[in-house]
């Protein structure tokens, strides 16, 4: 399958997990676990030969192949991907940065919702990972689950008994769980609590990041919870301190100063969510940062009842689809910089318009 | 010598570990240490680089760390200056050759040193094992570069052999000493959600 032509299929689509669907999904835009799993017989990654990488990548691709679960599967061979296809699949969060970055051979395996990828030779052998929208951890845990146990008889994992299955770094031994939610905090931006919120968070084993997790600035009001131990506590404890405790006291949170804004002058809150989503109607050249800012007055507008008009799974996609390597893909070609800020600005007044149908994307 | 950000003595030396450059040695006095180290605490690396560094300055002389940097992993060769350099470990077996000096770090890093969530279903290899295998790999290669074709296939048929031994499903768990009805169950109950999978 040529990836190119495949992947502007995909760039047509979106994952599940932006259906704005899902439990708290006003503020929550999606749920994710991920599992760090290393082959028994194999070193680690960084002591791998290239012979071990390519034996690693194609062990795992027979094993999966052979899993009757998983026939639709794509392999994406990430050493053979362009600069902008890299980018792309990072955008979707299909592949980590680091994978995206890495060198040596690599793949990342990816069901057609979605909903699954597995990528092959990141920081570890395998990084399992599940999406699902809104906030629903439990859904996502039985789904890895099912996968990683489907995996686990047909590859012989890297085990301790005292210290649970090994990993390269370890800060992932033990469960090599990490389960994230993606959460929409635009009222605790503005009203200037949210870094009370995270100093808060720093107590309790959470760590808070920005949409791309590790390393990246926090944009567009969007901020990740995951979990920071993963040894000596049950995959289900971890589930329950993010999804059960955290995670509901923060949506509490941002509702509380959601009902402050509108409380305190709804008149104001009212005219700047139309303004921002009268720039993304009319802009005839916008930044990827910028676009960010104002989809996400236009989201919390949406949630607020103060526009009517657009709806949460189109903005969803939107963030998604004005990124650079997206626009590029729906676009056909590589784009500039400047050429990407007029075809942003075209491609939002297109679906904010109301001309696009909601399967209608290009 | 003077902590690098004030006037007072600096106590502790950390090297940060996230610098795309390479290792970058601190040297801070316990204020601007202590202030670093939970600045850094969010980066899984940093907090690798945090624990260590912790453990390093507790208890430990600079002529003891110099002899534990030193000292290497003899199934992947890895060092420990190496791994506390990158912040990643080489092959599972390290887990077992440096256990000693992993278990404080497992500590600052995660408050436990005793995993309790799943566990695979069939018997996972021995750390023995993980290192023959990991060991019998790297000769196979090394048989392959000299193209001694013959001892590469010997070697293969050993590999596939422990492989296949620890293929089998657990039949003795030792965490729970299951009986033989037990195993029976568990093989039952593997199938049953087998075909729950979506």
């Amino acid at each position: 399958m040529n990836p190119i032509t495949d992947f502007e299929s995909l760039a047509k689509n979106s994952g599940e997990w932006l259906r704005g669907t899902g439990p708290e999904s006003d503020i929550v835009i999606s749920s994710r676990i991920r599992l760090a799993r290393n082959l028994a017989d194999f070193p680690f990654i960084r002591r791998c030969s290239q012979d071990d990488r390519d034996n690693i990548e194609r062990n795992v691709r027979a094993r999966m192949d052979a899993m009757a679960d998983w026939k639709d599967i794509r392999y994406i061979d990430i050493e053979e991907l362009s600069e902008v296809d890299r980018q792309f699949l990072v955008e979707r969060q299909l592949i980590s940065r680091e994978i995206a970055d890495a060198e040596g051979s690599r793949a990342v395996a990816i069901d057609p919702g979605e909903q699954y990828s597995v990528m092959i030779n990141e920081e570890d052998h395998l990084r399992i990972q599940v999406m699902q929208s809104g906030l629903d951890l439990k859904t996502a845990w039985a789904r890895i689950d099912a996968l990683d146990d489907q995996l686990e008889g047909a590859i012989l994992y890297a085990f301790h008994e005292k210290y649970g299955y090994l990993t390269a770094c370890p800060t992932n031994v033990g469960t090599g769980l990490r389960c994230s939610v993606m959460l929409h905090l635009p009222a605790l931006v503005i009203t200037r609590q949210i870094e009370k919120v995270f100093r808060s968070m720093q107590r309790i084993n959470v760590t808070v990041r920005g949409l791309y997790g590790e390393g990246s600035q926090y944009s567009g009001d969007f901020y990740q919870v995951s979990n920071q131990v993963t040894l000596g506590h049950s995959e289900q404890a971890l589930l329950a301190l993010v999804g059960e405790e955290v995670v509901p006291q923060i949506i509490q949170y941002e509702r509380k100063a959601r009902a402050f804004l509108v409380e305190q002058n709804e008149q104001d809150l009212h005219d700047d969510v139309s303004r921002a989503l009268g720039i993304l109607n009319t802009a005839k050249k916008i930044s990827s940062e910028e676009t960010m800012h104002y989809l996400s007055k236009v989201r919390m507008g949406v949630n607020l009842g103060l526009i009517s008009d657009v709806l949460v799974p189109t903005i969803n996609k939107l963030f998604i689809h004005t990124q650079p390597a997206h626009l590029q893909k729906l676009h056909g070609r590589v784009l500039g910089s400047s050429d990407r800020n007029v075809q942003r600005a075209s491609y939002l007044q297109r679906h904010l318009h109301g001309e696009m149908g909601d399967g209608d994307l290009n | 010598m003077k902590c690098q950000y004030c006037e007072k003595p600096a106590t502790f030396h950390i090297t940060e570990l996230t610098e795309p450059s390479g290792p970058k040695v601190m040297h801070l006095c316990e204020e601007h240490a202590r202030s670093f180290l939970q600045k850094e605490a969010s980066s899984p690396v940093a907090s690798v680089a945090g624990a260590l560094a912790k453990q390093l300055q507790l208890g430990q002389t600079k002529k003891e760390i110099e002899e534990l940097d030193q000292k290497e992993c003899p199934v992947c060769g890895i060092s420990f200056f190496e791994f506390r350099s990158s912040g990643r470990l080489g092959c599972p077996y390290d887990y077992t050759f440096f256990e000693n000096d992993l278990i404080p770090l497992l500590n600052n890093i995660h408050d436990s040193t005793e995993h309790v969530g799943k566990r695979p279903r069939r018997l996972a290899a021995s750390a023995d094992s993980q290192a023959r295998m990991i060991q019998l790999r790297r000769e196979m290669e090394e048989a392959v570069d000299l193209e001694d074709y013959e001892r590469a296939s010997e070697i293969r048929d050993e590999l596939k052999r422990m492989e296949e031994e620890l293929n089998k499903p657990a039949t003795q768990k030792p965490a729970t000493q299951d009986t033989d009805q037990d195993d029976e169950n568990a093989s039952n109950a593997d199938s049953s959600e087998g075909e729950e999978q979506s």
